[in-house]
């Protein structure tokens, strides 16, 4: 080590040279979006996953479920759906339990950080991973899948609240659930099959009402379903809300299923939220 | 600031159901020195450490840690209080002054981060990414992460686990720096020679509390124990006697050789011998 550089001495007096809070915030999103699109892994998984499951099932299927409605179309509303999950819940409730066993949320209680500012910078980096992701997947499904972009204002912001309600519910849960694996690597086993089966069970693969009666019930419960179900009202023309099971696409219990997860994940993440592995205290 | 003790620790203790990890600690630490906590592993160092960093609750006692109580640590304290971890939390997609640089924004009077990457020894790994360091150099990143906020307090806990002789004596040099320049610091170590080189106290903590504090030359009586006189006899058998007064003993068998005597050592007990000796007795 140099001794070239003496160390300052320590700060006495608190000078106010430290960012606003806001800035605090930004400056933590910037960095998780760093790392995110510096590991490979997460990159190709979560960006790239989407687009190959539409190529392979487009390619595979190519029949019409109703008239003037591809299975394509279909599995690209699942597909929209399902990327929103990926990049909230899947990707959180993997990378925070490999966090918090590495010891990095540790060292940042360490800091004067406030708790919230490591939130946000998930948030931020969800968020942004987000549209960059949905905006990659209606790019390519637009050019290859002759997906028809949503050709009114209303539907614009039906995109947009089920899209902004979806992502938010699942980045609680996905905060939620990575509580739940005690080492690192348990994360993904925890995370990967909840999002497999609810991806089967709500109408992603298979056309949602030609699933046993049971399964929708099931499938009814979680916010999955409720994600695919309103994007498909903005994707797919009105007539095929009559083949919906309820026979609408019931954009308002969309909103109130979405948002009751949103309150549940609230309050897992406030009650449940750890630092620290167990072993650690 | 508030008065000259940095830390002050009365009848500490901290248990996990059944197991006592701190029975009752009772510590002082002043100022501008440099306290070293030594004892083997369990016996309750981390936990006393990670108390005191306001990362663990405690059952019993009264704590002050830079004047006030850690188990409810506010960002004005967390600015003035520096944290090295045992274990490294490691950024593996980040470079080193990329981190550094990000830590030393939530700190309200930060040291430049380019100068605190040359200081802790990886100017030239400034660009590397984190996972490509050695042990020894993630040790020195987590230094860095730990003084870039200028701390009056500096907690490194078993700061050269890992180090290669040469890396143990730059990273000393490095905390006589910050010493010098007001940091006071304490360190937990199981090194003894680490200890005696750094410390200007040390204190020796086994199943759960605090046996002694003392300057390390004067641990265990050190300096009164008694000597302990070796030589050779004339047909070669090596000899050894304990004594009080080593000087007349010398003095007699130097009579009895008539000049030289053969093989003779001094030696009083080192700080090894005295610190198995403690945490032996308890």
């Amino acid at each position: 080590m140099t001794t070239t550089t003496k160390p300052a001495a320590p700060v006495v007096a608190t000078s106010a040279r430290r960012p606003g809070a806001g800035a605090l915030a930004l400056r933590q999103g910037r960095l998780e979006i760093t790392q995110f699109l510096r590991s490979r892994e997460s990159v190709v998984f979560t960006m790239g996953f989407p687009i190959i499951m539409i190529l392979i099932f487009a390619a595979i299927f190519s029949d019409e479920i109703a008239p003037g409605v591809s299975y394509t179309q279909y599995f690209i509303t699942g597909m929209i759906a399902t990327g929103l999950m990926t990049v909230s819940f899947q990707n959180l409730g993997i990378w925070i339990p490999i966090e918090r066993d590495r010891g990095v949320l540790k060292r940042y209680r360490g800091t004067p950080m406030p708790k919230w500012v490591w939130f946000a910078g998930k948030v931020i980096m969800v968020v942004v991973i987000g549209i960059a992701e949905t905006v990659l997947l209606l790019a390519v499904s637009v050019a290859m899948f002759d997906l028809d972009l949503p050709q009114t204002t209303a539907k614009w912001l039906t995109f947009g609240w089920v899209s902004v309600l979806g992502i938010t519910a699942c980045t609680l849960c996905g905060i939620a659930i990575s509580s739940l694996a005690r080492t690192a690597r348990s994360g993904s086993a925890v995370v990967t099959p909840v999002a497999l089966v609810l991806q089967f069970i709500s109408g992603v693969f298979f056309v949602f009402t030609s699933l046993p009666t049971w399964m929708q019930q099931v499938a009814a419960i979680f916010p999955l379903k409720w994600m695919c179900q309103g994007l498909r009202s903005v994707f797919l023309p009105d007539s095929f809300g009559a083949r919906e099971p309820g026979g609408s696409f019931e954009l308002g219990t969309v909103a109130l299923v979405l948002g009751a997860w949103c309150v549940i994940g609230l309050v897992l993440c406030l009650t449940t939220f750890r630092w620290t592995t167990k072993r650690d205290g | 600031m508030e008065n000259e003790l940095a830390i002050s620790v009365r009848g500490l203790r901290k248990a996990y159901g059944d197991n006592v990890a701190v029975a009752s600690v009772d510590l002082d630490v002043r100022r501008g020195e440099v306290f070293a906590l030594l004892g083997p592993n369990g016996a309750g160092k981390t936990t006393t450490v990670e108390i005191l960093e306001g990362y663990r609750q405690r059952d019993a006692g009264e704590v002050r840690v830079l004047g006030a109580d850690p188990a409810h640590p506010d960002a004005g304290w967390r600015s003035r209080v520096g944290i090295v971890l045992q274990g490294t939390g490691e950024f593996d997609e980040l470079s080193v002054i990329e981190v550094v640089r990000h830590f030393s924004g939530f700190y309200p009077g930060a040291d430049d981060p380019d100068k605190v990457v040359e200081r802790v020894g990886l100017g030239a790994k400034a660009k590397a990414r984190t996972h490509t360091l050695s042990g020894g150099q993630k040790r020195r990143l987590d230094v860095a992460l730990g003084i870039v906020g200028r701390p009056e307090l500096l907690f490194l806990d078993e700061p050269t686990t890992g180090f290669d002789p040469e890396a143990r004596r730059e990273f000393w040099e490095l905390i006589r720096d910050l010493s010098a320049a007001g940091t006071t610091i304490v360190l937990t170590t199981h090194y003894l020679d680490e200890a005696e080189a750094l410390a200007d106290r040390v204190g020796v903590i086994a199943a759960g509390r605090v046996i002694e504090v003392a300057p390390p030359n004067a641990l265990g009586n050190r300096q009164e124990s008694l000597a302990t006189v070796s030589w050779r006899t004339p047909d070669g058998t090596p000899a050894s006697a304990e004594t009080a007064t080593p000087t007349a003993l010398v003095a007699d068998l130097a009579a009895r050789f008539g000049g030289e005597v053969p093989g003779l050592t001094v030696t009083r007990p080192t700080l090894e011998d005295v610190y198995l000796r403690m945490i032996g007795h308890s």
